[in-house]
């Protein structure tokens, strides 16, 4: 009889054995907890260091938006699109969510070697920590987007309800694409270096800071594929809500919910089969 | 050379806990190809060649381990025990063979801080919920860990404050503060000190008795006689020999006596 036989006769299971998908999500949903805390303490222990220590999380999104608004408003004065601050600021911020979700997914598993050597828990928790993370990092942004769209605009809508839902298709599509990341980065972490170019080209070509249906007007096959883009998709549909002179459409609903649930169920498939080989130290 | 013994045969009423069964573990690592000094190593920056070595760390171990047992794992430095420790623990995965066992085992290892920048308390916290512990079991046992740890003033402190033996005081306590069906604990108590040490042998002691399996890595061949009641030796990814504490270290240390006379 084999070592192996005598194991499984003795009702002895293979460690470290990668569990049934959905046993998988059942442990990382009875563990949310722990991702949630380690966001919180991760974002307290990165700011326990300044002196201004936690209004950084207010500072930082002020001075980036003054920062765009003195290039892109002041030197760029020229061909500007309509309502440009607000239309400016809902780019910049909900940019700065994806972007972030990204860059933290791709180092989720390499910057916690710590935990994932010395504790067993489903992976997946670590990129959707870094999700929260983001999220948490959000809030503040999107505190101070409503207070700019006070200032420069006129009157409330019930429209700006409508943020919620995006918002949290926003942090679907985003857990998704954490997830996708982390284990592509954890199998090749050469792309750590590239990442920072392929968010600056996203970043110019998702029209943030000018209107990419003005700029295209004359090639409609172009715009059409980037309209599939999915932070065009949001980032619009999130202007159509809040901004004046935007306008919503159901192709935009439609295309950020199927944007968020094929990422999602895309990134936890992709991340659950490398399950096994996440820790692996070379 | 030390001879082979084979492992020992099973009896039939001891219930198996542990199956390791021809594990091998290789790592591929990348080698920069160069020596460090610039006269050895010669040519511009672009002459350098970029390996990729395989290290075979552990060459096909194979024993079982039953319940109550409490196993001493020895060898050299670089001679695979650490990596076969987190093999049986599922954090490293085995690359041939495969480990069985009853339970999840539980590994304490060395240099394992969880998260330096935070405190020793929410590190308690954090290592609680990722085993799946729910906040409340948790918030009931800070108190108690950091009592056995000996760490009440410095508890609020960020980890990477603390002493490489007052964090492995805090590691054993979290671990130690519940029992384990299997509990690996891998050098972690070597740096700590004399009174810390007792302490913790008692409680691994205690473990063992209630039928808790232990495995115990060490280089201090006292607490291996003091707490195991077998060993397993290892050395340079082969198991030279398993049974019995005092036959092992005897020959242990008469192979290691041998190579420094050399």
């Amino acid at each position: 009889m084999s070592l192996a036989d005598f194991a499984r006769e003795h009702g002895l299971k293979r460690v470290g054995a990668r569990p049934a998908f959905l046993d998988y999500v059942a442990q990382a949903w009875s563990r949310r907890d722990f991702a949630f805390t380690l966001a919180k303490f991760t974002n307290e222990a990165a700011n326990a260091k300044n002196r201004l220590g936690r209004w950084w999380v207010i500072l930082l999104p002020t001075v980036q938006a003054m920062v765009y608004g003195l290039i892109f408003g002041v030197l760029m004065a020229r061909d500007r699109p309509e309502n440009f601050i607000p239309f400016l600021f809902t780019g910049v911020f909900l940019f700065t969510f994806i972007s972030g979700s990204a860059t933290s997914g791709a180092t989720a598993l390499t910057s916690n070697t710590g935990l994932v050597r010395s504790l067993a828990f489903p992976r997946v928790l670590l990129p959707v920590s870094a999700v929260i993370r983001q999220f948490l990092n959000t809030l503040p942004q999107l505190g101070l987007l409503l207070i700019t769209l006070v200032l420069f605009q006129q009157g409330i809508t019930w429209n700006w309800l409508l943020l919620v839902p995006t918002v949290a298709l926003m942090s679907v599509f985003n857990l998704g694409l954490a997830m996708i990341m982390a284990r592509i980065a954890a199998q090749v972490q050469d792309i750590n270096k590239l990442l920072p170019f392929v968010i600056r080209i996203l970043f110019y070509t998702s029209g943030i800071f000018f209107s990419m249906d003005h700029l295209l007007r004359n090639h409609p096959e172009i715009l059409a594929v980037l309209h599939f883009n999915p932070i065009y998709d949001y980032i619009e549909l999130a202007r159509g809500l809040v901004v004046q002179g935007y306008q919503t459409s159901a192709f935009l609903w439609l295309t950020a919910i199927g944007w968020a649930l094929v990422t999602f169920v895309v990134g936890v498939l992709f991340f659950w089969k490398a399950e096994e080989r996440y820790g692996r130290e070379d | 050379m030390a001879a082979k013994t084979k492992t020992q045969q099973p009896s039939k009423s001891a219930v198996p806990v542990v199956v390791v069964d021809d594990v091998h573990i290789t790592y591929k690592v990348f080698s920069s190809g160069r020596r460090a000094t610039r006269a050895a190593a010669g040519g511009g920056i672009f002459s350098r060649k970029l390996g990729l070595r395989e290290v075979n760390a552990i060459k096909g171990v194979s024993f079982t381990i039953y319940e109550g047992e409490s196993v001493g794992i020895i060898g050299s430095n670089g001679s695979g025990k650490s990596s076969l420790m987190r093999a049986i623990a599922g954090l490293t995965p085995v690359s041939k063979g495969a480990v069985f066992s009853s339970a999840r085992p539980t590994l304490l290892g060395v240099g394992a801080v969880l998260l330096p920048n935070l405190s020793g308390e929410k590190n308690i916290v954090l290592g609680g919920l990722a085993l799946g512990f729910s906040r409340k079991q948790i918030e009931a046992d800070v108190d108690k860990i950091t009592e056995f740890a000996g760490l009440q003033d410095f508890i609020d402190l960020p980890m990477r404050t603390y002493s490489s033996g007052m964090s492995a005081r805090l590691r054993f306590s979290i671990a130690a503060s519940r029992d384990h069906e299997i509990l690996i604990v891998d050098e972690a108590l070597a740096v700590g000190d004399q009174e810390f040490r007792q302490r913790s042998e008692a409680r691994m002691r205690e473990m063992r008795d209630r039928a808790g399996s232990l495995f115990l890595v060490s280089h201090s061949m006292q607490s291996i006689l003091d707490t195991c009641n077998r060993v397993i030796w290892i050395e340079k990814g082969d198991l030279m020999m398993d049974g019995d504490p005092q036959t092992v270290v005897d020959a242990y240390n008469k192979f290691t006596g041998a190579t420094s006379n050399d």
